[in-house]
């Protein structure tokens, strides 16, 4: 517990107290009021002016796709960029599960109330209730409008639309398209995305990385991007600047995020100016498959549904852990989520089952293979739920995902229990935004996954496409006008100095990751980066660890800029260069995410400080002290790898539509 | 278990390739295909030799991004991508040859890595349903039939990944560009502009070099998503009837 002790992120030094956010810019008055009013006060751009005013979107996932399409067909001059070699690829592709709206269309007590009232309690109540109210009430259009593009989504046999429940809430509220909501989506935001395209609208810049953030008289004013064809540095400059360039789950290394998802151009812009906003706010998902050995490069998630109907177990004594399981007889099983939570079972919520299958294999009684010396696994069985309901129903729920598991690790899920584990797969945290999404650099924007508004400190399943596709098609084409009805905005010069200055510097550091010529691969350090973060900034924190980690984490970034070993030249394809400039990043960036995870001396959501729990284990929030968003702003250190003392702006978290209860699913 | 690879090797777009013979020791079966040429490619780093370039995002199976040729055959000899392939498949002592997708409309970029940007051109010339943010009317204004939903959804499957050009002994694509004209056909948003759409995009597909098709039905084999080949039979009948002018 924690005493009435000075916080150790003060003591060792490792930030500041800043001045409070004073002001989200949410309009005053009610809140089923406010996106309404917030409509109609955003000034008008007239139709005309509207192509002379130039936006860039970096990122093509459903956030990206969606705002580039909504703006291109409004009118604007948009340029989007994504690193992949087509926007049909960007990482919302893999969502599985499905996506939220308040439709009702089950008649079954939902509504925009209740959508918003489950995600600000779902995220621990440290999510903002103006941002959430709106993500509830535009959620509705998102179906319409995909449905109007194409989208496929899952029918009922009298042709109207499928709806399941997802993720532990009691209403029917998820649309779905088989296990590949994320493709289905993304597939109609691409299509509108090249529609616009083939209107002139739009210009696309594939397999193209943003590098850095150009920042004229304090506005954002555009990007420096690398052609990552030709290894030309390019410069692109606009009247505003929107980031939806995704997660950093990846800075853990294995994560279910793909391999090229990076922080480069948030942390870049956060660099520039922009706070970052709870970055230890990590989501860990429970059912994923575990690691298989040392050269593991990703890992796979496996739908939550599972959990409906498999049992989650491991032997009760640690020397039957390397036992075939089916020898292992029940009385020598340990159902724990049954044990621990008899009336919510297999059911709990992600960051609890998470952290129950941690705790049982730190207890030396995890299952699978030995990776190091430890056994990072648990059952998920289904053999009741096949003696119940027979193997061929099992088939027909859950074919798809058992064959995905049987491709993985070669064994067959009908007659051997799977095993999981949990892994990163989501971060909440991101820069902060306010009610116009916008950052606290004018002119930049940030949607989707990069920004931290709407899912406070843990997200509920089916709630991050709702948020992707609310940003970009509604919400952002609606604020950011108020921002380019004052523009445009005085033509750039090629050698403005700020134009100068963020081209000099990737220049710079693209020649210096080249010529450094050490001894140890990038992934190398990612890898060890990675393994930092998972021990001392995972599923359980301690104030120990934390302080640890950052002095482990500042010795890697080191030796990263003295050591790394990066072949090739610039003016190719390379990709050990591009890894490196977001392992570089990573580097900063996890420094960031445990001095936020040192300060926050509660739990709450994902975010599990040991010193502050229940008596019986539970995490156990702190609202007299934290009842706020930690904003950090970036200080010093001009050189690559130097970062200064952050300072630490708080926003205040009020509620006023909802009451604040501790969760507990005892 | 231990491998031969030989591997193509290309500087650059201008540059003549080859086949280059690298040995991997110690793979485990449960590795992925690119989890073991990460292994090769952290041994080439050490050695002083630049890392083969390969395209990889998701490794789930879903984006579209990797694609190799693996002894002749895309992605290799289980029906899935390169990235969901796994070295079970393999036996110890086995020579892989490891190549791009080889057609004129997917040029080589560097080593293993093409340029794809061909079908996000097809796309460009009508494979989406015009209607603009907002104006979408209720999505239960229109139901679909069970049948139709399930039809456009199989065709919508397709991962753009191009492993069908690659199978094609004419490099068509298709398999590729009947799925986008299927999935579309199939549904009532779909219907205004299906005649005009076809013919777009079959225009913008032979434009960019692809071949004709032939009927040979490597591309479905191929297919990781399990693309029927009825599809095309969708895309020929759909562009006969728009081109008799009968729509
Ligand atoms: C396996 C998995 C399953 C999931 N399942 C669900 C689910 O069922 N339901 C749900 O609601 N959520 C789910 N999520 C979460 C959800 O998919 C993501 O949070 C969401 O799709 C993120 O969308 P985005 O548009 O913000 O970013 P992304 O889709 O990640 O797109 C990022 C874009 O930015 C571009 N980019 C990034 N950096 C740069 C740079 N430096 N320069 C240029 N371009 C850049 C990329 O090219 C890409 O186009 C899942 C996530 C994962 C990983
Ligand atoms: S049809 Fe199949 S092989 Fe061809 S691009 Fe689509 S998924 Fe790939
Ligand atoms: S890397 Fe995404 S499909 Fe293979």
């Amino acid at each position: 517990m924690f005493g009435k002790t000075e916080n150790a992120g003060v003591v060792h030094g490792l930030y500041t107290d800043g001045e409070p956010i004073a002001d989200t810019k949410a309009p005053a008055g009610p809140i089923a009021d406010m996106w309404r009013t917030r409509q109609f006060e955003a000034a008008l751009v007239n139709p005309s002016n509207r192509r002379k005013l130039d936006v860039i979107m970096v990122g093509t996932g459903l956030a990206g796709a969606s705002g580039a399409a909504t703006l291109g067909e409004a009118g604007y001059n948009v340029k989007v960029f994504c690193y992949q070699d087509s926007p049909r690829r960007a990482h919302s592709i893999a969502a599985q599960g499905g996506i939220n709206a308040a439709k009702n269309y089950k008649e079954d007590g939902d509504s925009v109330y209740r959508l918003f009232y489950d995600t600000v309690k779902g995220g621990d109540y440290r999510a903002r209730e103006s941002n959430v109210y709106r993500l509830a009430e535009v959620s509705a259009n998102i179906i319409d409008q995909c449905v109007a593009q194409g989208v496929p989504f899952a029918r009922e046999y009298g042709g109207l639309l499928d709806n399941r429940s997802f993720g532990g809430v009691q209403v029917s509220r998820t649309f779905y398209a088989r296990g590949q909501t994320g493709q289905q989506l993304l597939i109609g935001a691409y299509q509108a995305l090249e529609r616009q395209v083939a209107e002139g609208t739009v210009q696309q810049f594939s397999r193209h990385e943003m590098l850095e953030l150009i920042v004229v008289d304090g506005r954002a004013r555009g990007i420096i991007a690398r052609d990552l064809v030709t290894g030309a540095i390019e410069t692109h400059v606009a009247d505003a600047v929107v980031l939806a360039s995704g997660g950093y789950g990846n800075v853990f290394f294995l994560s279910t995020n793909a391999m090229g998802s990076n922080v480069t151009a948030t942390w870049r812009a956060h660099r520039k100016g922009a706070y970052m906003a709870n970055p230890c706010y990590t989501q860990i998902h429970p059912t994923c498959i575990p690691v298989s050995g040392e050269h593991q490069s990703k890992l796979t998630l496996m739908s939550e549904s599972l959990r409906n109907d498999g049992r989650i177990w491991v032997p009760k004594n640690r020397e039957d852990c390397d036992k075939d399981p089916r020898d292992i007889p029940e009385e020598d099983r340990d159902y724990y989520l049954e044990r621990i939570y008899p009336s919510f079972g297999n059911l709990v919520p992600r960051d609890i089952a998470s952290r129950q299958a941690k705790n049982v294999c730190d207890d030396g009684r995890g299952v699978g293979p030995l990776v190091g010396d430890f056994r990072r696994g648990v059952y998920l069985d289904f053999s009741d739920a096949i003696q119940r309901l027979g193997a061929a129903a099992v088939e027909a729920k859950y074919g798809n995902l058992f064959d995905m598991y049987a491709r993985i690790t070669g064994e067959n899920p009908y007659q051997v229990p799977m095993r999981i584990y949990p892994a990163v797969h989501y971060v909440m945290g991101g820069l902060w935004v306010d009610y116009d999404l916008q950052s606290t650099i004018p002119g930049l924007f940030v949607t989707g996954e990069a920004n931290f508004s709407d899912h406070g400190a843990n997200r509920l399943g089916a709630s991050a496409l709702m948020q992707g596709l609310a940003d970009g098609y509604f919400v952002l084409p609606n604020t950011i006008r108020d921002y380019l009805a004052k523009g445009p905005f005085t033509p750039l010069a090629a050698d403005d100095p700020a134009v100068a200055e963020a081209r000099g510097s990737v220049e710079r550091r693209t020649a210096r990751l080249l010529e450094i010529n050490g001894e140890r691969s990038v992934d190398s350090f990612h890898k060890e980066l990675g393994m930092i973060m998972w021990e001392y900034c995972g599923m359980e924190r301690t104030e120990e660890g934390l302080l640890k980690a950052v002095d482990l984490i500042r010795g890697l970034r080191e030796e990263f800029w003295r050591n790394v070993r990066v072949l090739g030249s610039a003016d190719t394809l390379n990709q050990s260069l591009e890894k490196a400039g977001r392992v570089a990043d990573f580097l900063e960036l996890g420094e960031l995410m445990c001095i936020d995870a040192l300060h926050r001396r509660e739990s709450c959501g994902g975010h599990f400080r040991a010193e502050s729990q229940t008596e019986d284990g539970e995490a156990m929030r702190n609202d007299d002290d934290f009842l706020y968003v930690a904003a950090w702003e970036f200080h010093g250190g001009d050189g690559d790898g130097e970062m200064g003392t952050p300072v630490l702006h708080k926003e205040d978290l009020v509620y006023e539509a909802i009451e604040l209860k501790q969760r507990s699913y005892k | 278990m231990n491998l031969t690879l030989r591997i193509w090797r290309q500087a650059g777009p201008r540059h003549q390739g080859e086949l280059r013979t690298y040995k991997v020791k110690d793979i485990s079966p449960d590795m992925s295909f690119l989890e073991m040429l990460d292994v090769l490619n952290e041994q080439l780093n050490a050695a002083g030799e630049e890392p083969i370039a390969f395209d990889s995002d998701c490794r789930e199976g879903i984006c579209g991004t990797c694609g190799l040729m693996i002894s002749g055959e895309a992605h290799g000899p289980e029906k899935t991508t390169t990235c969901q392939l796994h070295m079970r498949s393999f036996s110890d002592g086995e020579v892989i040859t490891i190549e791009p997708w080889r057609a004129n409309a997917f040029p080589v970029i560097k080593d293993l890595v093409v340029d794809r940007g061909a079908f996000d051109r097809i796309i460009q010339a009508g494979g989406y349903i015009s209607v603009n943010t907002g104006s979408a009317p209720d999505a239960h204004a229109t139901p679909v039939p069970k049948r139709n939903a399930d039809r456009a959804f199989q065709a919508a499957e397709c991962i753009q990944c191009g492993a069908c050009v690659a199978a094609c002994p004419n490099a068509s694509a298709m398999l590729f560009l009947g799925s986008k004209v299927t999935h579309l056909a199939e549904l009532p948003q779909g219907q205004p502009e299906r005649m005009a759409r076809v013919v777009k995009m079959v225009d913008q597909h032979d434009a960019e070099g692809f071949g004709g098709c032939t009927n040979v039905g490597a591309c479905s084999q191929a297919c990781p998503k399990g693309i029927p080949q009825d599809v095309i039979s969708t895309l020929n009948f759909d562009l006969r009837t728009a081109l008799r002018g009968n729509r």
